[in-house]
């Protein structure tokens, strides 16, 4: 029995993460203040906490960091995630605080989950080892469930609510029985020494369940097929702010995981997963976009979208190496200014008192609301990868890096898609400016902080649009450190 | 900024002024047109002092295109050819225009016509000072964009829109030989500069030069009218004659000859290109020629004596004597331009009147037009002392010396047959006897003086320019030796004894080719009816062009349309319409049948779960 030996503690890595929940506290405690005061200011500090954690994480740009035994790793590539996720916390929070209280669910809870969750992505996205790693997808996952049912008096938000918990439990259950027996077959949870022990011995039966039922775990946070079930429903009965966050920030953190895992752990089987993804690849794609086609509901189809958009970021893992994971960082990255924008017009949207989500409620809205409804259009083309929009470029450097590993079918079916998902983008499209409105005409519901989030995704699929080469520069040299 | 960017520049002002406010500044249009040209005659005699000494410079205005290895600038060279290229588009350039006031008088496009010759001023001036092929070929693009949209400026005559049609068509062919031919410089060399490519062509292979050296000449038979992409340029006669003066013989057509004397490095790598270059050349100059003798309208006789002529230049390049091709290409376009801008002094005195057989007898009606185009027309037959005589002398005198015997032979024919078909034109519309109505007769005018001031400075310059630049010495010509940094002077000049012989033997092919017209058409009165109507089968095979046009269309328009019109409404209405509209409803009813799986039960949720479970890991294991 060797003895326990302290690790010295180091906070400098985890900076950024005890900001956001030193903000969440923070906000508990404004909260519990006996003094009433209007819930703005809880949400302004929930913002100024990831915004310090966004310039922390911007500070430590290049300096690698490890800290408690390697079990966080603060590098380059954490960073970039972590710049995605407070890119996807902040947007989500200026399109919160209105919509929050418009809907009558503002609560302190509301900012401290928010905030604590992003701690969970912030987190999950520096795991250097699979305890840290199912310790802050809990983390995460325990505080969307909560947050998916915020709408307590509406159905839809508790059903919505209910079955991602218990669906996300039943995922979490195999994540946790696949760490365990990788911890069988390995003797180690540390991902550097998974690797070293795996080395020769790739097809030992234990580490290869271990591994599958991983990305199963996996699977489900990144709603891939066929653990994407649980997406449209929760989606659709989320509040759309809440939406955004599990859409945009929640996918980031599970992605960056995954891109660690599947590139330091399980570098010994790559020919093993790139073959499984392959074929999840295909068919997340297809389902998204052919499933996307059927639904009438926005935010449904927003959801089955988000589906479509995991399955062309798998076909960027699938492609490997620097330029793929770099092109999967970077797709990230459009992805979520994009995502965060269109959900962001939707929480703007109002029809008769209540949230407009039927694709019908958006007809003639060019007319009444020009801006918004430009914005909105300007969003779905940038999902659909038009130049020069954000989504162009970001699906432009993941087919390019799969074309150049030589997957040129997986490409092929990807660009299929690609245009079969123009057909349900564009629909939108054509409801806001080519028909006319029935019924009682969409209103905007005004509200500064949702403008601002709205300019600052606009601006952001518009720039990484036009000028791309830098961010994909610092996206393949995050990624560099761990491919090797 | 170097001053030479200022030539291209002004005319594109001038053409964006006349684009966007034609509708108010309608007839005082050429106020703003002729000023643009004119700044760019100066500006172009400015840049001219700076080369006077035979320099050149390169100016960069701004990086184009930079993706990876390859870059492209917006960059201008500019080295005696490229002067003598900028003052002849210019200058002529500016006449045409200032002839245009007169002869579009009227015209409801007024404006819309300057717009156009503007821009085309434009395209020109860049394509000509253009540093790189690629900036060369989009401005090669350009000017035939322009020439496209001024035949077809008639748009409601079928004609003319069919004409423009056809000449941007046959134009495409040979572009896209061009295209390709920039491409393979591309990949071979991996730059498209002229400095670098010409330094670059000495390493090429042979075979690799030839190869690129003809797609580039297929480029420059399409816009330069050279055998077999000739068709176009007779029909593009349907545009207003000032345009036909300018792009049609002056300066577009010329573009060719241009591009090809420019790339004589790598034409010179090659040797079978340049055999090539000789042979078309010279097979189009007697085609053209032949075809020329016969025509009944006066602006396709021009048109395929300017196809011959511009044959007689690529026959010069083939022969290697660049700098005589390009003396030529100065020399025509004064006395070229000269006749197209007589005979549209004579179609506009007749009131739209074209055919040679309503004519006759102008000389007493339109004293000025008359004395002008007999000068143009002098100096294209090549009479001793005028411009055309020194050029053609020049070129007959290189495939001489070059022991290029028959070339020399075929050249001297056509030169017989130039000088019986100038004289026809001028015996047939001004010295015969009037053939018109008595009415058409009774409305004869000359000209305003807007339109006979160019004429007067064109036949001064035809005049003049051969006594100027062009009398043979030990050492080439005056212009030979300015352009002597562009082209190398090679050998020393021939023996005097052989030069006088040949001169006075093309002084006696002219002199029999005039006098044949003259007794043919002439000394006797002439009846209409004879004219353009075909007595033998030669004659009607020379009055339908070969029947070129039939055989096109027999064996390349009919079968394309066949095959285009059953893919439009067999294949694609049938095949692929029916084909994209089957998926689309498939997919619909496939999306449509996954909404029923997804049931909303938790329960069915978390098996399809577990069963993708089973299935990942079971895939795993079997591998």
């Amino acid at each position: 029995m060797t003895d326990l030996v302290m690790p010295p503690v180091l906070l400098g890595p985890l900076l950024p993460t005890l900001l956001v929940l030193g903000a969440g506290a923070l906000v508990l405690l404004l909260d519990l203040s006996p003094r009433p005061q209007g819930k703005e200011v809880l949400g302004a500090v929930a913002l100024a906490g990831i915004v310090g954690a966004l310039l922390a994480t911007l500070a430590r740009w290049g300096k690698s960091g490890r800290a408690f035994h390697d079990m966080v790793v603060l590098d380059n590539f954490a960073l970039f995630v972590n710049v995605v996720i407070c890119y996807a916390a902040a947007l989500s929070l200026l399109l919160s605080v209105d919509y929050v209280r418009r809907s009558r669910a503002e609560s302190g809870e509301y900012y401290a989950l928010v905030l604590f969750t992003t701690a969970g992505m912030m987190l999950l996205a520096a795991a250097g080892d699979l305890v840290v790693l199912f310790l802050a997808l809990e983390l995460m996952s325990l505080s969307l469930y909560v947050l998916a049912g915020l709408f307590t008096q509406a159905l839809a938000s508790s059903e919505a609510s209910m079955k991602y918990f218990i669906l996300g439990a039943f995922a979490s259950s195999f994540m946790l029985y696949g760490i365990a027996l990788t911890y069988g077959a390995t003797g180690t949870t540390n991902l550097d020494r998974i690797a070293a022990a795996v080395a020769g011995r790739s097809h030992d039966p234990l580490f290869v369940i271990g591994m599958g039922l991983l990305l199963v775990g996996f699977g489900f946070k990144t709603s891939s097929v066929p653990f994407h079930m649980w997406v449209p429903d929760v989606y659709q009965g989320a509040p759309t702010c809440v939406t955004a966050l599990i859409a945009t920030g929640s996918k980031a953190a599970a992605f960056g995981a995954l891109i660690r895992v599947l590139t330091v752990a399980l570098r010994g089987a790559q020919p093993d997963w790139t073959a499984l993804l392959w074929i999840v690849a295909v068919l997340t794609m297809t389902v998204g976009n052919v499933a996307a086609i059927a639904q009438s509901n926005l935010k449904r189809m927003l959801a089955y979208s988000s589906i479509a958009h995991a399955g062309y970021m798998l076909v960027g893992l699938v492609a490997g190496g620097m330029s793929g994971g770099g092109s999967v960082l970077f797709y990230l990255l459009t992805y979520t200014f994009t995502t965060a924008g269109a959900f962001g017009v939707v929480t703007l949207c109002e029809r008769a008192r209540a949230e407009a989500v039927e694709v019908g409620d958006y007809a003639g809205l060019a007319e009444r609301h020009p801006v918004l409804a430009a914005a909105l259009a300007l969003f779905l083309l940038s999902l659909i990868g038009v130049p020069p929009l954000a989504g162009f470029v970001g699906k432009f450097y993941v087919f390019g890096a799969a074309v150049r590993a030589g997957y040129l079918w997986l490409t092929v079916v990807a660009v299929l898609n690609s245009a079969l998902a123009a057909y349900y983008y564009l629909r939108v499209v054509v409801y806001m400016y080519m028909r006319q409105p029935e019924g009682a005409p969409v209103t905007y519901a005004p509200s500064l902080a949702g403008a601002l989030a709205l300019v600052v995704a606009l601006v952001g699929i518009v720039a990484l649009g036009v000028v791309p080469a830098p961010f994909v520069d610092l996206a393949q040299a995050a990624v560099a450190p761990l491919v090797r | 900024m170097s001053t030479v960017w200022f030539i291209p520049t002004l005319p594109l002002a001038g053409a964006l002024v006349n684009i966007l406010l034609g509708d108010r500044i309608g007839r005082r249009a050429h106020w703003v047109a002729v000023p643009t040209v004119a700044g760019s005659f100066l500006a172009a005699c400015a840049v001219f002092t700076r080369a006077w000494d035979g320099g050149s410079f390169t100016s960069r205005l701004f990086p184009w295109i930079v993706a990876g290895r390859f870059e492209a600038w917006v960059v201008a060279f500019v080295d005696p050819l490229t002067c003598v290229m900028l003052l002849v588009v210019t200058g002529v350039g500016a006449l045409i225009h200032l002839y245009s006031v007169g002869y579009m008088h009227g015209d409801p496009g007024y404006a819309r016509y300057f717009a156009y010759l503007n821009l085309f001023v434009f395209s020109m001036t860049m394509l000509v000072i253009a540093g790189d092929f690629l900036l060369l070929y989009v401005f090669w693009e350009a000017v035939g964009l322009c020439s496209y949209l001024l035949i077809g400026f008639w748009y409601t005559r079928p004609a003319a829109t069919q004409a423009g049609k056809k000449a941007f068509i046959v134009n495409r062919v040979g572009d896209f030989g061009f295209g390709l031919g920039v491409m393979w410089l591309w990949t071979v060399l991996g730059t498209l500069e002229y400095g670098a490519v010409f330094k670059g062509a000495e390493t090429l292979a042979p075979a690799t030069a030839t190869g690129i050296a003809l797609l580039l000449f297929m480029g420059a038979c399409g816009k330069s009218a050279q055998l077999p992409l000739h068709t176009w340029l007779p029909d593009a006669m349907e545009g207003p004659t000032p345009v036909s003066a300018l792009i049609h013989a002056a300066t577009m057509v010329t573009a060719g000859v241009y591009m090809v004397a420019r790339s004589h490095a790598l034409f010179e790598r090659s040797g079978t290109a340049l055999e090539v270059v000789l042979w078309v050349g010279t097979a189009t100059a007697l085609f053209a020629a032949t075809v020329g003798l016969v025509q009944p309208d006066i602006k396709r006789v021009l048109a395929y004596s300017t196809v011959s002529q511009l044959g007689y230049m690529f026959a010069a390049i083939g022969l290697g004597a660049y700098a005589a091709a390009i003396f030529h290409l100065v020399t025509h376009a004064f006395f070229k331009a000269l006749l197209f801008l007589g005979a549209g002094s004579v179609i506009h005195g007749l009131g739209g009147e074209q055919d040679l057989r309503k004519m006759g007898g102008l000389s007493s009606r339109m004293m000025t037009t008359t004395i002008t185009t007999t000068v143009g027309g002098l100096g294209l037959a090549g009479v001793p002392g005028l411009a055309g005589f020194f050029s053609k002398d020049e070129i007959l005198a290189a495939a001489f010396h070059s022991g290029h015997l028959v070339v020399w032979g075929l050249l001297l024919l056509g030169a017989f047959l130039t000088a019986f078909y100038t004289s026809r034109l001028l015996f047939l519309a001004f010295y015969s006897d009037p053939r018109m109505s008595r009415e058409a007769a009774h409305h004869v005018h000359e000209s305003p003086s807007v339109m006979t001031l160019p004429l007067w400075v064109l036949a001064v310059l035809t005049v003049v320019a051969g006594l100027a630049v062009g009398i043979p010495s030990e050492r080439g010509t005056r212009l030979a030796r300015f352009l002597e940094p562009v082209f190398p002077l090679h050998g020393e000049s021939p023996d005097g004894s052989i030069a006088y012989t040949l001169l006075i033997l093309s002084v006696i092919v002219v002199a029999a080719g005039f006098a044949v017209a003259w007794f043919v058409y002439l000394a006797s009165p002439v009846r209409a009816d004879t004219i353009g109507r075909p007595r033998t089968a030669f004659g009607a095979l020379l009055l339908n062009a070969y029947y070129v046009d039939r055989l096109y269309d027999a064996i390349i328009v009919r079968p394309l349309f066949g095959l285009a019109t059953f893919l439009a409404e067999r294949f694609d209405l049938g095949g692929i319409d029916r084909a994209v509209n089957g998926l689309g409803a498939a997919v619909v009813g496939w999306a449509a049948a996954t909404r029923r799986l997804q049931t909303g039960y938790v329960v069915n949720y978390a098996l399809t779960m577990l069963a993708g479970a089973v299935l990942v890991v079971a895939f795993l294991l079997s591998r």
